[in-house]
Order: C-alpha cells, then structure tokens, then sequence
C-alpha cells in the first residue's frame, strides 16, 4: 500500500482542552505509518453557533479552510464529528451551488485565494476504516483489548444527515463497533449509542444538556461498559468531564471513562498511556 | 424480480390507555413479502391476529402524515417504508412502537396534542391586511416562492417531534416541526407578522436556542424538509431582524465570531466567559479547576493562534453579513 497522505483538520479542541487526543492522533499516525500534514492556517469551523449567528462568513471561513487541504492536493482528516459536517456541509453546499461558490469566491479572492472542491474531506475515523483498512489494522495489533467491554458512542454529526455522512445507517452504525473488533475488545450494544450527548446546548439549556448526557452514560453502564470510546472531541468533553451535572439531573450516579476513538486505537497498537495522554482525563481510565 | 418472502419475527407494543395500567409488547411472527411496506404488516396484525390492534392511516400515500410510528427506533411512514429496506437494515427482529410511548393511547396511537399546541403557538397562518377590493395583484416572484416551498411541503407527521430528543426531555421545547412552520410562514413574503412570529421563535420557552443540532429532524423527516436547516435560517433572522437580546445563547452563538476574529480558533475558556457573563461563569469554576489541573485548559497567554491570522480577520471584516 502506498503512503497515506492527509491534510489534518484538527479544530480548536484539540488544541486546547483536549490535548490527549492530539497526542493519540499522531501517535497512531506514526504507528501505522499515515502522514498527517497539520492545517495551521485553519481557522476555526463555527461549531454551527457562528452559522447560527452568520451563516455565509462560516461558508466563507469553512471553504479558507479547505482551499489549504486542496492546495496541498490533499484530502482533508478531521478529528472532530462537528467540524467533520460544518467541512462537509460547506463542501456540499459550495460544489451544488454554483451561484454560491461565486459569492464565496469573490471573498476569497481578497486574500487571493479560490475554492475549487477537489478535496474530500473524510473524519480520521473512516480514514482508518476505510483507506487504511480493518484487516491491516488488526494485523498490527499488538496489545488487544480482549478484557474490555467497550461502548461505542457515535455522535450526532458523525451519523446525521447521513446524505452528508460517510456510510454509516444512523440507525444501526457498526464502523465504530467493527474498529472495537479490531483492537481486540467486545462492543456494548446499547440504545443510546447512536443518540445525542447533549453538548452543543451545555451553556444555554444546561438541564436539558445534562439529562441527555445522563441517559447516555447510564445506557453505556447498564450494558455493562467498561469504557466508552467516541471519535468526537466534544462528545468527550461532555461524557468526561460533566458526569456530575449529568447525575444530577436523571437522580442516578453515573460516570465511565471515556476514550477518543485514537485512544483506544493507539493502546491496542502497543503506544503506553501515557503516549496516547491518558493522565488528560478528569474521570480517570483504569488499563 | 421475484417476489421473496421471509418470516420476521415482529415485537410489537400493546396498550390500552382505558383498560391497561402498563403496556407490553406481543410477538407475531409473519411471512413478509418483498413488496410490502410496513403499513400492511400493521393491517394484517389487525386482520389476521387481534382485530382491536390499532393504528393510525389514511392515504396510504404519504401525504396525510397519519401512520407514522417507530421500527427498532426509527420513525417511519408506515404506508411508504418498504419492509425489504428495514429487514436489510435491522435483521428480522423487528419493534413497532408509537411515534412515543410516552403519549401512547392506543397500540401505535399516540396523543398529539402537545404537537398541535405547539404548531399553534407560532401562528401558522398568514398575517395581512389584505384589501377587500385591492387595485392590483400582490405578485409572489419564483424566487420568492423557491423559499419557502420545501418548508410548505411539511405533512405534520410528527416524525420530527418525537424523535427530536429535546422535545422528549423537555416538555416545553417548540420542537422542529412547529419551528419548520413558522419559518414557512417568516419566509412568506406576504406575511406581514415578521417581528411578531420570531419573537416566539426567540423567546417562547427558550425558542430555537434549546435545539442540540443533533440533525434527527433532518434525518427522519419523510419529505426531506431538514428542519434543523429551517432552525439556522429562523437564527439567522433572528439577528438581521434584530430581535436576539443578549442571552447567554446569543452571546454564545456571537462569540465565536469575536474569538475567530481574534486568534482564529475558538478561544474555548473566554467563549464561556463570554456567554455567561462575569458572575453566570463562576458556576462553571469547579469543573473548570478539575480540568486544569488535567491540562485541559489553555490559558489566555498561551492561546493558540492561526497562521495567516491576517487573511481570517479581512474575510471577518469583509464577509460579515449580521450585527449584534
Ligand atoms: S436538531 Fe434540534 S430541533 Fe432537530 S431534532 Fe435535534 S434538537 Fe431537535
Ligand atoms: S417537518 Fe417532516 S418530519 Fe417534521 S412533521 Fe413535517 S413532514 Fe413530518
Ligand atoms: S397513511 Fe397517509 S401518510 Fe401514511
């Protein structure tokens, strides 16, 4: 197989409140021998908010982004579920509206740049499914993670809308299941794998934020989970660090550790857990 | 091509709210046919297993929004699911439920008044004076009518509603398919209650601002309506209207831009700082502490910043469509 090459999205999350999953990235990066190219021009995806307030300077700042993952001839990786679709949706809305990609285009022109869309833009996580492949993965397991009953947990904007999605059902996901096959461990079906934990809402609707987050983890934890593994930075800030809001709220103690998708990949593939920034996590990871 | 037929196995919820204290489910196990589609499965519990079994239809064409229910989770139209697609999907095991058990009356019937409440409250019709005698015609152009066209194709199946997790936690949330109306109706350009309508949208129990952008609307609509897509456009409105006060959830959505404009990337801990408020931002001390002491929080001198920052803040400055 020739070398993969990506341009890496990583989004402010990863650069800020979780470290770990940059480590973890790179460190499985380096194990498999992907070549990450890290976007340092990108600028932030709006996470959706800035749509809310002004939805064409997000065109407009989304496509920058991805005329730099086309400049280098590149395909685009995120790391992140949200930055994942506001990307795609840009790229969707762009390459189906010729009228828009003008408009965008002019702005663009001012600081001399074009966005073409001859990039594609693919979430690490079916980069690893489905360029580096399952197969290849498992034959580089090192450490398999046969003691651990995992739960998957999707994320809204990995799954939803699917026409924008990357060929998972959002009704039965099974990428994230078959990737805890291939490291070894057993995966926890539960109902809520594939619901919403609740993040984007956390400041202005905290109640209902932390019940959703709740019903999650209480999910994961009633399907016996010793883990819960999700390819979205902030789908892991919410599980990690707000379990005590979420208890609260449904009137059950809960909490689990979470891991990022590259995480678990990593530890698998032999990385330590310190390597993969495991000492990152407010609710800690017994391995 | 043939027509196959394969035996399923169909879990399917019980339930009389005049004589049952609690529901539960009975299993049928039939021979589906490849041509079917999930309304004559419901028709032939009734016909060929319990006659009292109970369900909503009436078109059978997708257009009156009666039968929709849920298999395995998923909301569906009972009269244009194919069987085929769903036992592709799902296997042969397959759970009928109502749209939500929580306002289950009968089987598959659920008690939508919350919904029709809810439509109500942001005035779905249109508001205008019209003359009795005008002297010409009021011309709605094409593009004008491009606008609003998909929102007018909503069948109030409630497929949104009840799969909308904020709607289920939250009895007070307006829900996707009323706000689809009202942006139905604010994209009208005949409607003169603009101000009057997104001031609901606004402010009625917290109005769009609650919405988690978890895109089950868009997902489960049968008319590809993308609800969540109507939502971002009221928002939008909501600030070139001038009708978004300065709410933690404004100031959220707004701070973003001031962020960008500034490093870049999202300043994560002064976006926080920034929508709460110098006092609303001390209850998030505590988590915040854990955090740091994780490093997990950047702190301001050492905030990240884009290269080329120089070419972000021209496109802020020149591609800014709203104010606040
Ligand atoms: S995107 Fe918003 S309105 Fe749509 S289902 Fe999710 S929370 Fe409800
Ligand atoms: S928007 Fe779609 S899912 Fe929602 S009520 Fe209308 S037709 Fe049904
Ligand atoms: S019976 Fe009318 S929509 Fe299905």
């Amino acid at each position: 197989m020739s070398t993969l090459r990506y341009a890496l999205f990583t989004g402010c999350t990863a650069r800020e409140s979780t470290p770990e999953q940059m480590k973890s990235t790179m460190a499985v990066a380096d194990k498999l021998g992907i070549e990450l190219e890290v976007l340092n021009e990108a600028s932030c995806c709006g996470a959706s908010h800035l749509q809310d307030y002004d939805e064409f300077l997000s065109l407009v700042l989304n496509a920058r982004n991805i005329c730099y993952a086309e400049s280098r001839g590149m395909t685009m990786v995120t790391i992140c579920n949200t930055c994942q679709l506001n990307t795609v949706m840009t790229k969707h809305k762009l390459d189906s509206d010729p009228a828009m990609k003008a408009k965008v285009n002019e702005k663009l022109a001012e600081v001399g740049l074009e966005y073409k869309g001859t990039s594609d833009i693919k979430h690490f996580l079916y980069a690893i499914i489905d360029d580096f492949g399952l197969d290849t993965l498992k034959a580089k397991i090192v450490a398999p993670l046969s003691k651990f009953n995992i739960a998957p947990f999707y994320g809204c904007h990995n799954l939803r809308p699917s026409e924008l999605g990357e060929g998972d059902n959002a009704y039965n996901p099974t990428s994230l299941d078959d990737l805890i096959a291939a490291c070894g461990g057993k995966s926890v079906d539960y109902e809520e794998k594939n619901k919403c934990c609740g993040f984007h809402a956390e400041l202005q609707a905290p109640r209902t934020a932390a019940l959703l987050t709740g019903k999650v983890i209480a999910g994961a934890m009633d399907g016996n989970a010793d883990w819960m593994v999700t390819p979205c930075p902030l789908c892991h800030l919410k599980l990690d660090t707000q379990h005590e809001h979420a208890s609260e709220a449904i009137g059950r103690e809960v909490a689990l550790p979470v891991l990022h998708m590259q995480q678990m990949v990593g530890l698998a593939l032999g990385c330590s857990a310190e390597e993969v920034g495991l000492q990152h996590h407010v609710t800690e990871v017994p391995v | 091509m043939s027509i196959t037929t394969q035996k399923i196995n169909f879990k399917v919820f019980r339930f009389n709210a005049d004589t049952d204290y609690l529901p539960h489910y009975k299993n049928y196990e039939i021979e589906v046919t490849s041509e079917e589609v999930v309304l004559d499965i419901l028709n032939r519990i009734k016909w060929e297993f319990d006659g009292s079994f109970s369900y909503r239809r009436s078109c059978r064409h997708g257009i009156c929004g009666a039968c929709a229910i849920k298999v395995n989770g998923k909301g569906v139209l009972a009269c244009k699911e194919r069987m085929n697609s769903l036992i592709d999907l799902f296997g042969t095991e397959l759970t009928l439920e109502p749209l939500t058990i929580k306002r289950a009356i009968k089987d598959m019937i659920v008690d939508k008044t919350d919904f029709w409440e809810k439509h109500e409250a942001v005035k779905p019709y249109l508001l205008n004076h019209i003359e009795a005698f005008p002297d010409e015609e009021h011309i709605v152009t094409n593009d004008e009518a491009e606008e609003l066209l998909e929102a007018d194709y909503c069948i109030q199946c409630g497929l949104c509603h009840y799969s909308c997790p904020v709607v289920d936690v939250n009895e007070h949330f307006i829900g996707p398919a009323a706000f689809v109306k009202a942006y139905r109706f604010e994209a009208d350009v005949r409607d003169d209650a603009h101000i009057e309508r997104l001031e609901i949208v606004n402010e009625r129990d917290s109005g769009v601002w609650d919405c988690v952008k978890c895109m089950e609307c868009a997902e489960v609509c049968p008319k590809e309506i993308n609800p969540i897509e109507k939502i971002t456009k009221l928002h939008n409105m909501l600030f070139t209207e001038g009708v978004a006060k300065s709410t933690v959830a404004v100031r959220h959505a707004v701070g973003f831009k001031h962020s960008i404009a500034k490093h870049g990337l999202l300043d994560e801990g002064e976006l926080v700082r920034y929508s709460e408020g110098n006092i609303g931002v001390i209850k998030h001390v505590p988590v915040a502490i854990k955090m740091f002491v994780k490093g997990k929080i950047v702190l301001p001198w050492n905030m990240p910043k884009s290269e080329k920052l120089d070419e972000i803040k021209t496109l802020v400055k020149s591609s800014s469509t709203a104010k606040f």
